[in-house]
């Protein structure tokens, strides 16, 4: 399509070009024929490299990726699957372990089809992350594929262009004048435009006024930050950059952090709720609302020569409020109140019907075999299921929490190796199993905490992900809040020729033109 | 000091309505710049919105001062807040181009989100810890404004289908814009309906099982519809209605569903009736009534307006809607982005609104096809405002 890349004016343009880069005149038919030139100005009628090179498979992909409409296609196809994605809620959020269930009996067939179809893990599935990808990969395109030829133009812009490429810009003006008059107009011109804050430069009887051309880099730069946002979250799957855990911490307990060498001291857990007076009535009757969820946390730091546990930072865990040490964050998540901690029992000598003594048992910290003494005897704690089940009759544990805590103690006379067993669940004696014994444990008290719900995490890339932010964000504002304009005045042959060309909002830049009395047979081609 | 909160909003609830009256006059009168009537109605509309914004502002400051933190926190709150951006998006496009129509379609905008505001409780609440954070003020208002920005587009972009559409008799276009004017006209139906019931002091309650757990759900409208398989506890007679019509259907389960089938309901009925009303005394669909208001506009500069508003308040909703509440979301919840249904539709809204740029920058898709999507883009945070907060629930639901 393109004969020939010399232009009469004898500049020698790349091939694809479709303004002369020094005049600015059409060089092929097409554009030739038109009145104006304001799509072939976007890029200043550059060479494109999409548009330039088309026949190896490298070109083919990199022409796929340049163009915007596939762009546009890519971003509407994601619009779509994220908003299906909130008809129902996503699998983390379901209180289930069988989501395929779940989704069924909640809401039906379309809940059924919701699943089979992958929407109800739908973020972390392999296609949305290909098309987050795939718009990653556009807006590098994209963005080379313009801001080169772009930036060239731009940087070596002639103040004198053709009378073609004026009179082919969207708004135009055009006067008689005499030699005398051309060069008293184009200063007027001139001052007239300077005061509304143009650039202008002059060559002989050709003028070329610019302003705020730094609004044409807002869309790269915007682009750059977007790609340093992606790669950053990327950045996250490097093993030890990215860590998402939760942990419970009951009060007291001092627990491993998971996969990293810390550990975690809960000192207390706290809910304030506000006064019922600063409650509105309508809300009252759903019951105390919260004030403040607070964990007073110590964090440790093993040292792995001594294997001791040194305090690193101490604080209140509050929402809103993370402890922070170095890459590690810990944050209020959830808590469990009133959990059963250690059991108060006494030793009860049935033939005298008195206790004989006390003994405490930690549910979370008993070894096999553990001895309590109580006065001259001794129980042995043979047996503990902590969430305590029969299956087929045997005595099984549903999970390591002390849900139904059960023992088999064996309580002998000191110094003997046999005694006689008795069960204890959930701190009942079972009598009526071991009737002939003369020795019963019974419940004398219990003793209950709370327990916290952290969340641990890790998240190294963040800087990286913020700054991208930061970039993006001031490119937007230098794309938006800035508009590139220009106009070009040139006397040719006894003819005054102004044109005039912007990216965006053509009305106001009509209306700017307006206001400088120089332009009074100001035209706009509508299109 | 509740008393003067209350009043200061009803002050800026009839500012915004006088506003709206003085533009309305200043389209009417004239064409659009050249006439000194036309331009002293404009000066009155705007210095109205501008009292009417700094009266919002002081309502603001005694919500502050009576709960202690940023009134941004439930629907009554944020709704009346995104009434506050819009009129001040409004404000600074005014100063830019000095269109008096757009007042004319802007104010009455402000004055129905307000109305609409209003049906949802106006008690402080007291804050939960979630939301006890400076993110609060510093996302939701930046969000918010943006937001108000967008608004402002979607007026304009529907001027510029008024003046392009008005007078079509058929034709996809017109049909699509007397529908998105019925929806509007929805609002003010629900707004009057639930204001004369709200003044009635009107109330049904009705008993049933939500989650395995019984439950009462509470009616501030006559009950249209009743929760599914609910039994009636109270309620009070309207206009011989002294049953429910008819039950939810079963699939909706949610603790409030029913109660909100209820309002959409009556929403649609109201404003189905409103516009009966309306076309059988104009005798002319709404489009052609708003049509005359329009007609010596220049269109190029309602174009311009709807694109300006986007391309000024997207940097903003970028900063608000996502950078910030990135921010907010990696303090209080430890990750800085979690899928919740609030984020994915912030994230659709901003994808839509990319989309919505790049057809018009690089496209050029001007004039119908991008008035068009300035509607759609406002559809979607209207979607993200009421639907998501309303019926999908997540972490952001505070309503």
């Amino acid at each position: 399509m393109i004969e020939n890349s010399k232009c009469e004016c004898g500049h020698n343009n790349p091939v694809g070009t479709i303004l002369c880069e020094s005049c600015g005149k059409p060089l092929d038919e097409e554009t030739k024929g038109k009145e104006t030139i304001v799509q072939e100005m976007r890029y200043e009628g550059k060479a494109r490299r999409s548009q330039t090179f088309q026949s190896s498979p490298f070109d083919m992909v990199w022409n796929f990726f340049s163009s915007v409409k596939v762009a546009i296609i890519l971003i509407i196809i994601t619009l779509i699957a994220a908003s299906i994605g909130t008809i129902f809620p996503q699998e983390k959020f379901v209180p289930s372990s069988d989501p395929a269930a779940y989704y069924e009996k909640q809401y039906g067939l379309w809940g059924k089809w919701f699943h089979i179809l992958g929407f109800s893990d739908m973020y972390n599935s392999w296609w949305f992350f290909t098309m987050v990808s795939l718009i990653g990969i556009s807006l590098v395109v994209c963005s080379l594929d313009r801001v080169i030829p772009l930036y060239k133009a731009l940087k070596n812009q002639q103040v004198r262009k053709s009378v073609d490429f004026l009179k082919r810009q969207r708004i135009t003006a055009e006067t008689t004048l005499t030699a005398a008059e051309a060069d008293e107009k184009l200063a007027k011109l001139e001052q007239a435009l300077q005061s509304k804050r143009y650039q202008v430069k002059r060559e002989g009887n050709a003028l070329l006024a610019e302003k705020g051309r730094i609004s044409r880099w807002g869309p790269y730069i915007n682009h750059i930050g977007l790609i340093i946002f992606l790669f950053g979250v990327l950045l996250r799957y490097v093993p030890g950059w990215y860590l998402d855990e939760t942990m419970w911490v009951r009060e007291g307990e001092v627990k491993k952090v998971p996969e990293l060498p810390y550990y975690v001291k809960n000192e207390g857990f706290d809910i304030t709720f506000y006064d019922q007076k600063n409650v509105p009535k309508s809300k009252q009757d759903a019951g105390p609302i919260a004030q403040k969820y607070e964990t007073r946390a110590v964090l440790y730091e093993k040292d792995w020569d001594t294997g001791k546990l040194k305090p690193v930072a101490k604080g209140s865990i509050l929402v809103n409020h993370p402890l922070a040490y170095k890459d590690l964050r810990l944050v209020q998540a959830d808590f469990r109140i009133g959990l059963l901690d250690a059991l108060d029992l006494k030793l009860v000598d049935k033939e005298s019907g008195k206790a004989l003594g006390k003994f405490t048992v930690d549910l979370y910290d008993l070894k096999p075999n553990q001895v309590f003494r109580v006065k001259d005897k001794e129980v042995v704690l043979l047996d503990y299921y902590p969430d305590f089940a029969l299956e087929n009759n045997r005595p099984i544990t549903k999970s390591p929490d002390p849900n139904k805590p059960a023992f088999v103690f064996e309580v002998r006379e000191k110094g003997q190796a046999k005694g006689e067993r008795s069960w204890v669940i959930s701190g009942q004696n079972l009598d009526e199993l071991t009737k002939e014994n003369r020795y019963a444990i019974d419940l004398a008290g219990m003793k209950m905490v709370d327990s916290t719900g952290l969340m641990v995490r890790v998240d190294k890339s963040l800087n990286v992900i913020l700054f991208g932010g930061v970039i993006c964000m001031i490119g937007l504002v230098m794309g938006f809040y800035w508009h590139h304009r220009r106009v070009w005045a040139l006397v040719d042959d006894g003819r005054l020729y102004i044109g005039a060309h912007t990216n965006k909002n053509w009305y106001s830049l009509e209306r700017e033109l307006k206001l400088i009395g120089e332009f009074d047979t100001l035209q706009v081609k509508r299109n | 000091m509740e008393q003067l909160m209350e009043n200061l909003l009803l002050c800026t609830f009839f500012l915004y309505l006088l506003s709206t009256v003085a533009f309305v006059m200043g389209t009417n009168k004239g064409s659009e710049k050249e006439s000194p009537k036309s331009r002293l109605w404009g000066n009155i509309g705007i210095g109205m919105s501008i009292v009417g914004v700094v009266f919002q502002l002081m309502f603001i400051i005694t919500r502050v001062l009576i709960g202690g933190h940023w009134p941004t926190s439930n629907m009554f709150e944020f709704t009346a807040f995104l009434c506050f951006t819009i009129v001040i998006a409004f404000i600074i496009l005014y100063f830019m181009y000095r269109s008096a129509v757009l007042g004319a379609f802007v104010m009455p905008l402000a004055v129905v989100l307000l109305a609409y505001a209003s049906v949802f409780p106006h008690e402080v609440q007291p804050l939960i810890p979630a939301l006890q954070s400076i993110w609060l003020p510093v996302h939701v208002s930046t969000a918010a404004l943006g937001q108000g920005a967008f608004g402002v587009g979607f007026v304009a972009g529907l001027i510029y289908l008024v003046f392009q559409f008005g007078r079509e008799k058929e034709g996809k276009n017109a049909r699509w814009l007397e529908i998105t004017l019925v929806i509007v006209l929805m609002f003010v139906g629900f707004s009057a309906v639930n204001m004369a019931f709200k003044t009635m002091n009107y109330e049904a309650k009705f008993s049933h099982i939500v989650d395995g757990q019984p439950a009462v759900q509470e009616y501030s409208l006559p009950p249209l519809v009743a929760p599914h398989d609910s039994e009636v506890i109270s309620i009070d007679r309207f206009a011989g209605l002294g049953q429910p019509l008819m039950e939810a259907p079963s699939w909706m389960k949610g603790k409030d569903a029913a109660s909100q089938l209820n309002s959409v309901l009556w929403g649609v009925i109201s404003g189905a009736i409103l516009y009966g009303l309306i076309r059988l005394i104009a005798k002319k669909p709404l489009r052609g009534i708003l049509h005359p208001m329009v007609s010596r506009v220049n269109p190029d500069l309602v174009e311009e307006i709807s694109y300006r508003a986007i391309a000024i308040g997207f940097p903003i909703f970028t900063l608000g809607a996502l950078i910030f509440a990135m921010i907010w979301a990696h303090e209080a919840w430890g990750r800085f982005w979690g899928w919740d249904p609030k984020e994915v539709w912030a994230l659709i809204t901003w994808l839509f609104y990319s989309a919505y740029l790049h057809l018009r920058l690089s496209r050029g898709w001007h004039g119908v096809k991008s008035a068009w999507l300035a509607v759609g883009g406002f559809v979607i945070i209207m979607i993200n405002l009421i639907v998501i907060n309303l019926v999908i629930s997540g972490l952001h639901s505070y309503a």
